[in-house]
């Protein structure tokens, strides 16, 4: 689906990814992740093409992403990224109509598929009785959902969330992922950055495991998430064990 | 609700317009500027070639100036962010009396031109200085405040050492309407006509823009190009008001803060809006700059600073929490 080629990413001076080559599958849950500092936002931001690429090249299916416009970019690429700016005074509504922005006219004027979209979009994500609500008086695990609805109404094949459930507390961060997986069952290719590794395992189908803009290990949890993984590159003294619950990989620190 | 406001501001526009025609050294009656606007009269001088020109030149620099600043303070997210507070203004008029002391018989349709190269030169310098410093809010206002200080300072220079007559001094250091006639009409309008299609192509993309520039480039708005694209619009409008009339100061800063505050935060409706209110404000301060005590005329930038500036302070202090 999405294979990075040599890729470096830098800021300013300082190159964060040096020389990957990686790939994402497709149709799959991947989760990025990797001790701070080891490039995983990074890299969801050159997916992106938020961070520009310094050498190498990112190819979506066989097309450089670079050679692709803007506006189709972003019909078949998503990101939610990891701080948001809601501006004041706009509504729900209003927000995850902006996830149609790649799809209007020069003017902006939303068709009736469009609106369709949106409703379907709040529908889906439980937001549609706060379609006249203002975002800033939502609690944050409501504005999270918001914010998803717009995602989903920019209707694209790959969705990036960028440590979606930072601010969240724990039984929305579970909301969080169970939303992420039920956007994969629809056919979407999701990528994510997390920091709660248990999350990752037991959410995610693929690992991706970065340390200092590299690729330590990738494969199916079960496979990649060892303890000798969480020594050499967390740096954490810990066991794994199976979750009781899901069967999948968990880790407790010693 | 909003068309009603929208309607009214078209409204007030058309009677104080109106209402601008009777004011002045000669005191007219309605029937005579009436008879004078549909056929002509021995009052056609003062109506056709003087008060009426000051109107639709009044119009359209204040659209132009309320729809620059809106346009600045979309794209920098900067609720201090103005044409004249950033220098654009300054920088404009240094170029445009610059052409006027050093080569007095140059064409008219040059003065606008040479107006846009100074503001573009002035926007060039405070984004610049703005790329390396990565100043707050509050900063950049500074900046813009020192930038224009000195480019107002060259205007002050040129002023002295070439003594002029004192209303075209005025024009130059406060910004004026005097003597303004039809010859100048063309310029603006003709620029307001090519960039109002254009600020509506932008108005929802700077919607999209207050979302942050990671999420705007995700949905497929490019920030740059957007960021280039409304300061162009927005130094291309402000400098050619200028040219037209000098520096009415803080019509670029009231007007979108106006029209906020009236339409609220959505730019395909703010725009306008701050086209229309724009307009109000220098209409009035021309009005009264006239009207106050005829014959003598006050200059129109001088009337709107006062306002002007003490809104600035009260902007300054509601969010000193950003320095």
């Amino acid at each position: 689906m999405i294979t990075t080629k040599q890729l470096s990413v830098a800021y300013g001076d300082k190159t964060i990814i040096e020389n990957l080559s990686v790939s994402i599958p497709k149709g799959k849950v991947t989760a990025l992740i990797g001790p701070n500092g080891c490039g995983k936002s990074t890299l969801l931001k050159a997916l992106s093409r938020i961070n520009r690429i310094k050498a190498g090249d990112i190819l979506l299916e066989s097309e450089s992403i670079t050679s692709i416009k803007d506006k189709q970019l972003a019909q078949r690429l998503s990101l939610l990224p990891q701080t948001v700016v809601s501006p004041e005074g706009i509504t729900v509504r209003k927000l995850v109509e902006y996830g149609r922005a790649p799809y209007v006219s020069h003017w902006g004027r939303l068709s009736t598929e469009d609106k369709l979209i949106v409703e379907q979009a709040m529908l889906e994500t439980g937001v549609a009785e706060l379609g006249d609500e203002k975002i800033e008086s939502l609690s944050g695990g409501q504005r999270q959902r918001a914010w998803i609805a717009m995602i989903l109404a920019q209707d694209t094949e790959v969705v990036m969330l960028d440590e979606p459930t930072t601010y969240l507390d724990l039984s929305h961060q579970i909301e969080l992922m169970k939303m992420m997986r039920s956007m994969n069952e629809q056919g979407k290719t999701v990528i994510v950055v997390l920091h709660d590794l248990n999350q990752a395992c037991r959410y995610c189908d693929h690992l991706i495991v970065l340390n200092q803009g590299q690729v330590v290990s990738q494969g199916a949890p079960q496979q990649v998430f060892t303890e000798q993984l969480l020594e050499e590159v967390f740096n954490l003294d810990a066991v794994v064990i199976n979750d009781p619950v899901a069967d999948t990989p968990m880790c407790i620190a010693r | 609700m909003i068309n009603f406001r929208l309607g009214s501001l078209l409204l007030s526009l058309g009677l104080i317009g109106f209402f601008s025609l009777f004011i002045g050294a000669v005191n007219l009656s309605v029937s005579e500027v009436v008879y004078t606007l549909l056929a002509s009269s021995e009052h056609d001088f003062i109506i056709n070639q003087y008060r009426l020109p000051r109107l639709v030149l009044a119009i359209g620099v204040g659209a132009g100036l309320g729809l620059s600043g809106a346009l600045v303070q979309g794209i920098i997210r900067n609720p201090l962010a103005s044409p004249d507070l950033m220098g654009i203004s300054a920088g404009a008029g240094l170029a445009a009396t610059s052409l006027l002391v050093f080569q007095p018989d140059a064409p008219l349709y040059m003065l606008p031109l040479c107006a846009l190269l100074g503001g573009l030169l002035a926007a060039g310098m405070i984004m610049g200085l703005a790329y390396f410093t990565d100043p707050t809010p509050a900063r950049l206002a500074l900046i813009g405040i020192a930038i224009s200080a000195f480019l107002t300072s060259g205007i002050d220079f040129l002023m002295i050492v070439n003594p002029i007559e004192i209303n075209t001094a005025m024009v130059w250091l406060t910004g004026s309407l005097w003597g303004r006639n039809w010859d100048q009409v063309p310029f603006i309008w003709w620029t307001l006509a090519l960039l109002l299609p254009l600020s509506f192509w932008l108005a929802w993309r700077l919607d999209i823009m207050g979302l942050g520039e990671e999420t705007a480039t995700s949905l497929g708005i490019s920030p740059n190009k957007m960021q280039f694209g409304a300061l162009l619009c927005a130094v291309i409008l402000a400098s050619v008001s200028v040219s037209v009339c000098g520096t009415i100061s803080f019509v670029g800063l009231l007007a979108p803060h106006l029209a906020r505050m009236l339409f609220g935060h959505n730019h395909r409706l703010l725009l306008p809006a701050a086209a229309g209110l724009g307009a109000l404000l220098v209409l009035i301060s021309d009005m009264l700059a006239r009207g106050l005590q005829p014959p003598i005329e006050l200059p129109a930038g001088v009337l709107t600073s006062l306002i002007g500036a003490p809104y600035f302070i009260f902007l300054l202090q509601r969010y000193k929490g950003w320095s």
